[in-house]
């Protein structure tokens, strides 16, 4: 668990995310919920160490929004967080709660994964403000970041509106000096006062809700024109002025000081009124935003002349190296060519499975049934199973995605594919996100799905956290735990055709998987070995490679990054025809003694160490 | 932008890069400096390359140090030092463990480690020193004091006094009597192995 920043007055090195969950404990915040999912993750890790918030891991970000909108509804200041797909789950409630509004302040801080550092895509979070009708608030650094925060809370309660904080990864993830007050706010749940006229969305209230929604619009607009979240930067070249916010204005105020800047903090509605007064004394005027043109094209649209991704990139941070030469091209000063050395070419290093890894015998099987089976498969640590030397994924969209993406496979099933099997792989947690809808279609549709369900006790991907079937909460104290063969079960998979397995126990593990796809039902295999990176997980003696190894490589198709290449040689065998062979050591230090490796060597040469 | 220090922290994930960053980010607060850490480090854990960059003085913008920008880059790993040198500024400083760390795709035969990535990084940088801090960690009985190692490798190139990195990285032991002394041994023998070194 992560330590917080002592709750007293100070200047501190906070990441973004750190200053946001000091900024929701001095807010007065009472309830918290979110799914982890990077960058956001942290958000709820701190502030679970601050006292007198209940925070907690929900199963998914839909739910983990609908007991922050409870909470709201209480009459307590509550938050959620969640990375930018999770707002693809919550939707449903966030775009229906627009109407109804808030009571308690309720702030949702969405966390964009732009440049993709652990993510699936690369969405724009600030169309949810056009869409849902909601304002937003996108800080620049950590002392911002805890400010607006702050912020957030009052704005939400005086529009009684829920807000978006929307955050890039060099906000969450970026550490930097932040000055907190050491105050809490003394904020008791006012209670819940019974409206069903508000509350309960049918068509008759939602019907009322609508104008009362655009007349907020309106309140927020002439709010946008005040608020001192935004701030003109003055300057005295005036061949370009800029309106940025977030990260990205940090860049341009850095590749041009002197220019006129239009830093947004408060960026939905837009204050089209200052954004108007600014282009009216610049030769230029340049919108620089991450990621998509929704500013630009908003005042494109009330008749400004405006630049933007006519000259920038539309994905990926807008940084200063990006930023500066394609502005003083498009004000007409010759850029050179840059005299920057072109970088090196070395070997990619492309995230893999952690040495050990109970995953890595799921994928090793799979890899051998390559031309025997269709292979969906989910988000968590096992997407890497789509890499080398596996190549044992066909399918990644989004949580939960494996199984009805198996079902359909095997519903369409073409002549080509008719005799390979359709098997879903999905981790523990995702499979409680969204997964248990997708495996209750594959029963209740005689779906002929093999469901691997790597259950390796954690959130594994994004630094181990808990969930239900941990048996653990987010403080890391005893909880109610699912069980999962009774759980799937109760989702209609007959008890015979569930399976718990150690994955380390290879043949089993292969043979149990072969066996169920050839029967024609839904199975699940759930693996039962803990994540090598979490306090349950026990090392076991090391392993090393004796005189014996005669180069087969078999051991390398496991993928344990522990196992190393000491020499290849080209063996021309007594027919004639030509082996690869390479030639092993073990990285002792690293071993976690799971004797995967052990069971694949033909001529029994790894041994475990001497002590 | 004036007055402002910007150091690259390279390596791979699990070799202590984000915390070296982060003491060294205490030693520029401590000097009184505006400080901003930024890393790319989303799945590192599982043996990605990481980079911190850690820019400090009067006032920090932007977090990140745009190409052809960093005065010193620390490498934790020597193909990541080869990897990252084009990020130094021309007369920059890179301070480059001999360590190799080989990923899967080249043992498996996918990727080529470079022969001399040393030679290869000293060819484009104008200014190198190089250590082999797993050695002198392990010389000092614990591999683990690599870290430290090469903090003590850089205290002498940077723009405040060494004995204020030292009492950064001796204060995370604060509560570990046992730890601090081997600490305390394994930066003054990085700081030696750079001293003995001349960076032309």
């Amino acid at each position: 668990m992560n330590a917080a920043v002592p709750p007293a007055a100070g200047r501190f090195l906070l990441s973004g995310n750190e200053a946001i969950a000091r900024a929701v404990w001095e807010a007065g915040v009472r309830v918290a919920a979110a799914y982890p999912g990077t960058p956001s993750t942290e958000m709820l890790e701190f502030l679970a160490a601050y006292p007198d918030v209940d925070t907690h891991w929900a199963v998914n970000e839909k739910v983990s929004l609908e007991v922050a909108i409870g909470a709201s509804l209480a009459g307590a200041r509550a938050f959620c967080c969640m990375k930018h797909v999770g707002v693809n789950v919550a939707a449903d409630a966030l775009m229906s709660q627009s109407l109804a509004g808030a009571r308690g302040g309720l702030v949702l801080a969405v966390a964009d994964d732009v440049g993709l550092s652990s993510s699936q895509n690369e969405q724009d979070s600030r169309y949810w403000g056009r869409f849902g009708h909601l304002p937003i608030m996108e800080p620049s650094d950590s002392q911002e970041a805890f400010e607006m925060a702050k912020m957030a809370f009052e704005i939400s309660e005086r529009f009684e509106v829920p807000v978006i904080l929307r955050l890039t990864t060099r906000v969450c993830h970026v550490k930097a000096l932040c000055v907190t007050t050491g105050r809490r706010e003394e904020r008791p749940a006012t209670g819940f006062s019974i409206d069903p006229n508000r509350w309960v969305l049918v068509p008759g209230t939602a019907r009322k809700r609508l104008p009362l929604m655009f007349e907020r619009d309106k309140a927020l607009a002439a709010f946008a024109e005040q608020t001192e979240l935004s701030v003109l930067m003055d300057g005295t070249d005036r061949r370009v002025g800029f309106v940025s916010m977030g990260p990205a204005a940090l860049a341009v105020r850095e590749a041009f000081p002197d220019a006129p800047l239009l830093k947004l903090g408060f960026t939905h509605p837009l204050p089209m009124g200052r954004i108007r007064a600014l282009a009216a004394t610049v030769d230029k005027l340049v919108v620089v935003e991450e990621t998509e043109p929704l500013v630009e094209r908003e005042i494109a649209a009330a008749g400004i002349a405006v630049h933007g991704k006519d000259i920038l990139p539309s994905s990926g941070e807008l940084s200063y190296d990006v930023v500066r030469p394609r502005v003083l091209r498009l004000i007409g000063e010759t850029v050179p060519e840059s005299d920057l050395a072109a970088a090196p070419q070395v070997f990619p290093r492309p995230p893999t499975m952690c040495v050990g890894c109970p995953h890595l015998a799921p994928y090793y099987v799979l890899s051998r049934m390559r031309d025997d089976v269709l292979i969906s498969g989910d988000i968590g640590c096992y997407t890497l199973g789509a890499g080398h030397p596996w190549n044992a994924l066909d399918t990644t969209i989004c949580m939960g995605a494996s199984m009805g993406i198996a079902l359909g496979i095997s519903k369409a099933r073409a002549e080509a594919d008719a005799e390979r099997s359709v098997v879903a792989v999905i981790g523990d947690s995702t499979f409680l996100h969204m997964g248990m809808q997708g495996l209750l279609d594959i029963t209740y549709n005689r779906g002929n799905i093999t469901v691997l369900l790597l259950d390796n006790r954690t959130v594994g991907m994004t630094g181990g956290q808990e969930h239900p079937a941990t048996g653990r909460d987010i403080h890391g104290d005893p909880a109610p735990q699912i069980d999962f063969p009774k759980l799937v079960e109760a989702l209609g998979v007959k008890p015979e055709r569930i399976r718990v397995i150690d994955p380390y126990e290879l043949p089993t593990l292969a043979n149990a998987i072969r066996e169920e796809t050839k029967i024609a039902e839904p199975s699940v295999i759930i693996t039962n070995q803990p994540c090598v990176l979490i306090d349950s997980h026990k090392r076991k003696p090391p392993f090393v490679v004796n005189e014996d190894c005669n180069g087969c490589a078999n051991c390398l198709k496991v993928g344990c990054p522990a196992i190393l290449v000491t020499r290849r040689e080209t063996k021309v065998g007594a027919n004639g025809r030509t082996r690869e062979l390479a030639f092993v050591e073990i990285d002792t230090p690293f071993c976690t003694g799971c004797t995967l490796c052990v069971k694949t060597c033909a001529p029994k040469a790894i041994v475990e160490a001497q002590r | 932008m004036t007055g402002i220090t910007n150091i690259m922290i390279v390596g791979t994930g699990g070799q202590g890069v984000l915390t070296a960053a982060e003491i060294l980010a205490e030693a520029a607060i401590a000097m009184g400096h505006d400080v901003k850490k930024t890393e790319v480090a989303g799945m590192a854990q599982r043996g990605g390359v990481v980079t911190s960059h850690l820019r400090f003085g009067p006032k920090v913008l932007a977090p990140a140090i745009a190409p052809g920008e960093a005065d010193l880059m620390l490498a934790f790993e020597v193909a990541e030092g080869l990897r990252w040198i084009a990020h130094l500024r021309p007369g920059g400083l890179a301070i480059v463990n001999t360590m190799r760390l080989i990923p899967p795709v080249v043992s498996t035969g996918l990727y080529q480690y470079p022969d001399d990535p040393l030679a290869e990084a000293r060819a484009r940088s104008t200014r190198l020193l190089s250590l082999d801090a797993g050695a002198i960690a392990a010389g000092l009985g614990n591999p683990r004091l690599g870290n430290t190692v090469m903090l003590g490798a850089a205290a002498d190139h940077l723009p405040f006094d060494p004995a204020v990195l030292r009492e950064c990285v001796l204060s995370r032991f604060r509560h570990k009597p046992g730890m601090a002394e081997p600490n305390e041994r394994a930066f003054e023998a990085g700081r030696a192995a750079t001293a003995a070194q001349s960076a032309a």
